[in-house]
């Protein structure tokens, strides 16, 4: 062979139209990993302002509760950590090797409920905290 | 066509051009030159007209010919039967507009695995798949993540070596005293490898797999199917089978291995190659445990 052509990565991602359940299950689960890290350090941050003392506390989380992008994004962390919790468990299975061809529909569903449970929490989140 | 062809006697080779340097200069212009021919006969192509047909669109690259060192797609038009395949396309197309379109066949019943490509998306044998399933234009790729030698064609050899090394081979660690004796297997261990005895080598699996296109030392999902064949045959030394598990559980091995089922959606012999290794992360686990 004198020469060969490396087509490198490029059609990953370029795919993704063709991803199987399992893939997008991978890459949702990776993501609201990630999230879900990220969302500790806001946490940790939130929390610490305590240190100062209650009122100050309770100054932070009026302030915050009182934005309405909080409370949207409250909603988008529900429906991250309850996907991540589901697919979690999920994932539990897959390695003990049970209802491995059944694998897709264990997906839809922990999707299918995520979505359930986000939508009912809905009017909990919008209507925010009142102190 | 008949592949039957009558040996014609060799023709010694005589070098009469005083320009030509090398017998592979010689090649390589004579090539060039079949090429140019070959362009000219895509122009009195056979009248399609009011035929049913159907656009293949095909990868195209050869480090050897000037025009095509840049990939790039070709279309062709090929008359559609019911029940043809992608094989069958590329062949016509091969046969009828372009001689030197090149990819791998032999059995044409999806048992020698030497036709799998990258057909609209997704790792298929050429051989297998019906042209009338698929959305036109229909794209034919070498299978991605391995190196194009020449238009469908792909290097091979790095999935060939993650296959021997996992040994693949049977070994009872002693002879049978007897050696005559049968090794007979039992009924239920055979259902339990059947379905990993029927790897055909073709590769696809590997090409779809996220986590080896970006990890070549990962032994990939046929390889790992191949230690799960003997590794879970009854008949198999309890030597040997230690020696393997710790092949596949090594940096590269099982635990590379993060469930995308991708590999299971592709294998055109509906092996089970997620559950296999998922099987084999559990059996490590429990060779690991034994030591404490
Ligand atoms: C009930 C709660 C949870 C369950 C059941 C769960 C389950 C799992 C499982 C099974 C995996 C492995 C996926 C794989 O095999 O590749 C995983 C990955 C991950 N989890 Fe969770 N998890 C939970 C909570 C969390 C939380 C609270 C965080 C963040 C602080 C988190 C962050 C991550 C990250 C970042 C990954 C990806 C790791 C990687 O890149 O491989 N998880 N989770
Ligand atoms: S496991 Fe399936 S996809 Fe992989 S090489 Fe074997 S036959 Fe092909
Ligand atoms: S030609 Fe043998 S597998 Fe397709």
């Amino acid at each position: 062979m004198s020469q060969s052509f490396n087509r490198g990565l490029v059609e990953d991602f370029g795919r993704w139209r063709e991803f199987s359940a399992g893939m997008w299950a991978w890459v949702f689960h990776k993501f609201t990993g990630w999230v879900l890290v990220g969302y500790l350090f806001t946490h940790i941050a939130v929390l610490s302002t305590a240190l100062s003392g209650p009122a100050a506390y309770t100054n932070t989380i009026t302030t915050l509760e009182g934005l309405l992008v909080v409370r949207v994004l409250e909603v988008g962390l529900l429906a991250v950590a309850v996907f991540h919790m589901l697919n979690g468990s999920r994932l539990l299975l897959v390695d003990l090797g049970v209802g491995l061809e059944r694998q897709d529909v264990s997906f839809y569903a922990s999707l299918i409920l995520t979505g359930a449970i986000v939508v009912a929490s809905v009017p909990t989140f919008m209507a925010g905290v009142s102190l | 066509m008949s592949t039957q062809v009558p040996k014609e006697p060799e023709t010694e080779e005589v070098e009469t051009d005083p320009v030509v340097k090398s017998a592979q200069d010689r090649r390589i212009r004579e090539k060039a030159e079949r090429t140019a021919r070959e362009r000219v006969k895509t122009d009195e192509a056979p009248d399609l007209e009011g035929e049913d047909t159907r656009v293949i669109k095909v990868f195209r690259y050869d480090p050897e010919v000037p025009e095509k060192q840049e990939p790039r797609f070709d279309e062709f038009h090929v008359p559609f039967d019911k029940g043809m395949t992608v094989l069958d396309a590329l062949m016509y197309a091969r046969d009828t507009y372009d001689s030197s379109l090149t990819f791998r066949h032999s059995c044409r019943q999806a048992v020698c695995g030497s036709d799998a490509l990258f057909v609209n998306g997704s790792q298929r044998l050429g051989c297998q798949t019906q042209l009338g399933d698929l959305d036109e234009p229909i794209r034919i790729e070498p299978l991605p993540h391995q190196d194009v030698v020449k238009d469908l064609v792909v290097d091979m050899q790095h999935f060939y070596e993650q296959m021997e090394a996992v040994d693949p081979f049977f070994d009872p660690d002693d002879l049978p005293a007897d050696e005559m004796a049968e090794q007979a297997q039992t009924r239920a261990n055979r259902e339990k490898i059947k379905m990993s005895t029927r790897c055909i080598w073709c590769g696809a699996c590997m090409s779809s797999c996220n986590i080896a296109a970006g990890n070549n030392d990962y032994l990939g999902p046929a390889a790992i199917n191949k230690a799960y064949r003997f590794a879970m045959d009854e008949r198999e030394g309890s030597d040997k089978k230690r020696e393997r598990i710790e092949i596949i559980e090594r940096e590269n091995g099982v635990w590379r291995c993060q469930t995308q089922f991708s590999c299971t959606e592709v294998c055109p012999k509906d092996i089970p190659l997620t559950e296999h290794i998922q099987a084999l992360k559990r059996e490590a686990v429990k060779e690991n445990l034994k030591f404490w």
